[in-house]
């Protein structure tokens, strides 16, 4: 490959950031124009990478690599394997769908959107997808640290100043110190294994290529294994550390939430297994029961919690965490199914995740109110978004024909492989998740339209149904058509597989 | 015999002599209302003179000159160019604040001081450094202190007068102490005297000890500390802004110098003090800075806080050590100089120096404001801006030597960091003013502020993201030491 797909992809949002900081402030429109234009850009560079990436060669494709600083081995190192390419996919996605769905609209006729400084919204955005981006695709463990720090910090502003107003400011600030506090973490770890590794192979550097090949010692893995780990799984959302999300998801604005789910736990979750399970194997496989635990304690407890929730928004954000521990829950199978199963969630999770708090959004723009005993009828709105929703809501619920099923049975699959009361035990989430996802769309958008709300109502924009409709096509199309993405991931898989040495 | 290469050694200190008595010269045919251009003349004085010595006075192999006084090398030539960079910063921040900018005398003061910053960078003997120390001190005294009918200034001046007094004596005493034991002033001497000699271990600490007190008040070290907030909080806020970043650097390129040449032999027992030092000075001015409402006591502690993350390279004893040392200085010196221009450039509007009062600051300039967002995640150390590199490389530097403890203690404390640098910029971009009414209270920058802090924000996201010509001049610096 000629073109450097990667690090265009990476650099349009922040170039896009910076062109839009250079807008006067006033020109609301052409802030938003420019954003639309970046995301367009982003989403089909992803589109041409996901495509063009070769899954009868697997490995790492689309190589890039700069010095960046010889002297201490960080280069700009940039390729993508079969785990982070559909990632990159779905940053794209959300990227494009996100700047749809807060395009705002200047007389305010709805509240849609985002009308206080779109200028620096978009910025600040765009800054997060620039360092989501950055992590996905980087192979140097230095620069996936510098790109997940950017990440971290923009969300703070974001909550805060656009946020839901009653718990912005305490949000905002606890989530930013959770996730930092957890990078922090992991810094050290990360500084400890290179070192380590320089003392082993003589070679200075913090190519991730290089250190699975360092030969840290049992005992090493042993003691940095966890803090490593759950550094960068704090923003995978794992139980006890997932307190931040729900948090977090609330007191974000529509846009911000469908990153946040959809991406950023992503973020977490991939840095965790790229340099947690990828760089400590043995480790991994001597801590894989906590992980397990973990993880299903946070798959049930986040789904019954949800269960009992009446805001709208925190049921979604506990839902998150409950499907997020399946993600955590394939990662701690360290077997072909459940990592699998995992890459597939990740994909599909971000995907469903998104398009719940798009959805959620429009209707608390338009109605005013997240709880759910005070909705009802939205069906006969905007049944667009309806439509979308329950679309989502199979997903959540795994049926087959949908992208959640594709991903879930795997995942169930490897834990039953390992341990098959796991397996039970965390299937009850699945039955819980189908009593509040059908709870709620009969009450949300089935049952009578409160008088309170009849007539101050709106249907969804067209640039809301654009963004629906793009996420919807994704669910179906991976659910009839899961070789659309299970050959790519099993890619990838096999690559971790062979660093766990055909455990 | 005067050789080019003493010429060359100390070039800058003369060019910038050239200028102080260009401004005696100058300044006093000048008018009343034009006598602020002086600020003008002094950071393009000094950009000039950083341009003439890179072109005619970069040093080569580390040598000491004139009499063993002054060491050549590109460690002390690296801290020359950031002091005089940090100069002609402040020397444009001053031009627009009345009471100081706008007489000559400000800029003269704080050109005297940057000859002695230099050559305490430079300087390979006792007696040169406490001289050095002296010089670079007496002019920010009195700066702090200018404001003589305000009296938090005279305040901020005397306290700063006394305690400086104070522990340069003590040090003094050191100085002695050590040349007794010794019986050379020379540094690159005292290493290979003190191996020779006898001396107790329980001696070389306490001359050690003393020393330090003068060091650490200079760098502003727990315990040392107690007159950084009310002093930055008195002085005039460019002076504060000096006096935090390139007084500081200062005091560390003394202390690198002195303590890795001069006592390889001690280096374990001081060492163990310093990393000791080091984790309760950034605990201390992390948790202090909890519940400042002052924005310049905020960064006041900050810069205590800093001057502990900073110890960590100088402890580590490594040549990675010590370039992250200079690394570090280097992103710390430009975000800090652009905080307190930002803080220079909001009271000058509004007259007001309160966290609270930043209320609304991004829709009254949010330029300013993002240059705001720039300096207080960079000093927080979040990426793409300086400060994280920096803190990553210390950190690493901190881990290669075995200091885990330590480093641990620095993440904590930087997470604190980040609670309280974002506190500040939720006033920023999330609260408003009490009437909600920002449009008519903008906050306008005049050009010598919108250069200075421009060129601030520049360095600062320049030197987080292309951070490899950075760290290579501070590798080269570092290597003059091993």
């Amino acid at each position: 490959m000629n073109f450097p797909f990667l690090s265009v992809i990476t650099f349009t949002p922040l170039v896009a950031a910076l062109l839009i900081l250079l807008l006067p402030a006033q020109r609301k429109n052409e802030a938003r124009a420019v954003a639309l234009g970046a995301a367009v850009i982003a989403l089909l560079l992803s589109f041409c990478v996901y495509f063009n990436y070769d899954q009868a060669a697997g490995g790492y494709q689309f190589i890039e690599k700069y010095n960046w600083l010889p002297a201490l081995g960080i280069s700009l190192y940039f390729g993508v394997d079969g785990m982070s390419t559909p990632l990159v996919l779905l940053t794209g996605v959300v990227m494009f769908t996100g700047v749809l769905i807060s395009w705002g609209d200047d007389d305010k006729r709805v509240m849609a959107g985002i009308q206080d400084r779109p200028r620096e919204f978009f910025a600040f955005l765009f800054i997060l997808a620039w360092g989501v981006f950055g992590v996905f695709v980087s192979l140097d463990l230095f620069m996936l640290f510098f790109f997940y720090e950017i990440a971290v910090f923009p969300m703070y502003l974001l909550i805060a100043i656009w946020g839901w107003v009653v718990t912005r400011e305490y949000a905002a600030m606890k989530l930013t110190l959770y996730l930092f506090l957890g990078s922090v973490i992991s810094l050290v770890g990360v500084l400890i294994m290179y070192w380590v590794q320089y003392q082993n192979t003589g070679v200075l550097s913090f190519d991730m290529l290089e250190m699975e090949k360092a030969g840290f010692s049992q005992t090493f893995q042993n003691i940095w294994f966890l803090p490593v780990f759950l550094g960068f799984a704090v923003l995978g959302g794992i139980w006890p550390f997932h307190n931040w999300s729900p948090d977090g998801h609330v007191a974000a604005p529509t846009a911000v939430s469908m990153f946040h789910a959809g991406v950023l736990m992503k973020l977490g979750a991939f840095a965790a297994l790229r340099v947690g399970i990828m760089l400590l194997p043995q480790g991994a496989v001597t801590w894989k029961w906590l992980i397990m635990f973990f993880a299903a304690v946070a798959v049930v407890y986040g789904a019954y919690i949800a269960f009992v929730q009446t805001d709208f928004k925190y049921m979604v954000g506990f839902s998150s965490v409950s499907h997020m521990g399946l993600v955590m829950l394939g990662f701690s199978t360290l077997n072909r199914e459940g990592l699998l199963g995992s890459g597939l969630q990740m994909f599909s999770h971000g995907v469903m995740t998104a398009l719940f708090f798009a959805v959620v959004g429009m209707i608390y723009d338009r109605a005013h109110t997240r709880q759910i005993p005070e909705l009802g009828g939205m069906n006969k709105v905007m049944s667009f978004a309806a439509i979308g929703f329950i679309i989502g809501g199979l997903v959540s619920m795994g049926m087959p024909g949908f992208s959640g099923f594709v991903a879930e049975f795997p995942i169930f699959l490897g834990v039953w492989r390992e341990q098959w009361l796991v397996a039970v035990i965390s299937s009850i989430s699945i039955v819980i998740t189908a009593a509040y996802i059908m709870r709620n769309i009969r009450q949300v958008f089935f049952s009578d339209l409160p008088e309170k709300l009849d007539g101050h109502l709106t249907d969804v924009t067209v640039l809301d149904k654009v963004a629906i409709t793009t996420l919807c096509l994704f669910m179906i199309l991976i659910g009839l058509f899961p070789g659309f993405m299970v050959p790519m991931v099993e890619t990838g898989v096999e690559n971790i597989l062979r660093l766990l040495g055909g455990t | 015999m005067f050789t080019s290469t003493m010429f060359a050694s100390i070039l800058p200190e003369i060019l910038i002599l050239v200028i102080g008595l260009l401004i005696l010269v100058v300044e006093p045919f000048w008018k009343e209302e034009k006598r602020r251009n002086v600020g003008w003349l002094t950071a393009g004085g000094l950009l000039g003179a950083m341009v003439i010595s890179l072109i005619f006075a970069r040093p080569g192999e580390p040598i000491s000159t004139l009499g063993g006084m002054v060491r050549f090398d590109w460690l002390g030539f690296f801290f020359k160019m950031l002091f005089m960079f940090a100069g002609a910063a402040t020397a444009l921040l001053l031009m627009d604040n009345e009471k100081v900018g706008h007489r000559g005398e400000g800029y003269l003061l704080l050109l005297a001081s940057l000859i002695g910053m230099n050559l305490m960078a430079a300087s390979a003997d006792l007696v040169m450094l406490y001289l050095a120390i002296e010089t670079a001190s007496i002019p920010l005294y009195v700066l702090a202190g200018f404001l003589l009918a305000d009296d938090r200034s005279t305040e901020a001046g005397f306290k700063y007068l006394l305690f400086g007094a104070l522990t340069s004596t003590v040090m003094l005493y050191g100085f002695s102490l050590l040349f007794g034991f010794a019986g050379t002033t020379d540094l690159y001497q005292l290493a290979g005297m003190l191996r020779t000699g006898d001396l107790s271990l329980v001696t070389a600490f306490g001359v050690l000890a003393l020393i330090l007190v003068g060091i650490g008040f200079k760098v502003s070290i727990v315990p040392f500390h107690f007159w950084a907030p009310d002093v930055y909080e008195g002085s005039p806020t460019p002076v504060a802004g000096f006096l935090s970043t390139a007084s500081k650097a200062a005091g560390f390129a003394v202390l690198t110098r002195l303590f890795i040449v001069s006592f390889p032999d001690l280096a374990p027992s001081w060492t163990a003090v310093l990393a000791v030092l080091a984790a309760i000075t950034m605990t201390v001015g992390n948790l202090l800075a909890l519940p400042q409402t002052n924005i310049k006591r905020l960064l006041a502690f900050s810069s205590v806080a800093h001057a502990g993350y900073v110890l960590i390279g100088v402890i580590a004893l490594t040549q990675l050590g010590v370039a992250s040392v200079v690394f570090y200085l280097a992103a710390y010196i430009l975000t800090n100089l652009l905080a307190f221009g930002i803080v220079m450039a909001f009271s000058r509007v509004t007259g007001l120096e309160d966290i609270t009062d930043y209320a609304g600051m991004s829709r009254r300039n949010p330029g300013l404001a993002l240059m705001m967002l720039a300096a207080f995640l960079s000093l927080a150390g979040m990426p793409p801006f300086g400060g994280f590199v920096a803190k990553v490389v210390v950190f690493a530097a901190g881990i290669q030597a075995g200091y885990v403890w330590l480093v641990v203690i620095g993440i904590i404390n930087s997470v604190i960091g980040v609670y309280f640098y974002l506190n500040v910029l939720k006033y920023v971009y999330l609260y408003r003013m009490p009437d909600q009414d920002e449009e008519k209270h903008p906050v306008p920058l005049t050009p010598p502020y919108t250069i200075a802090l421009a060129v601030l924000v520049f360095g600062v996201i320049l030197i987080g993201t292309l951070f490899a010509p950075w760290f290579s001049w501070s590798d080269a610096a570092a290597l003059n030491l091993f």
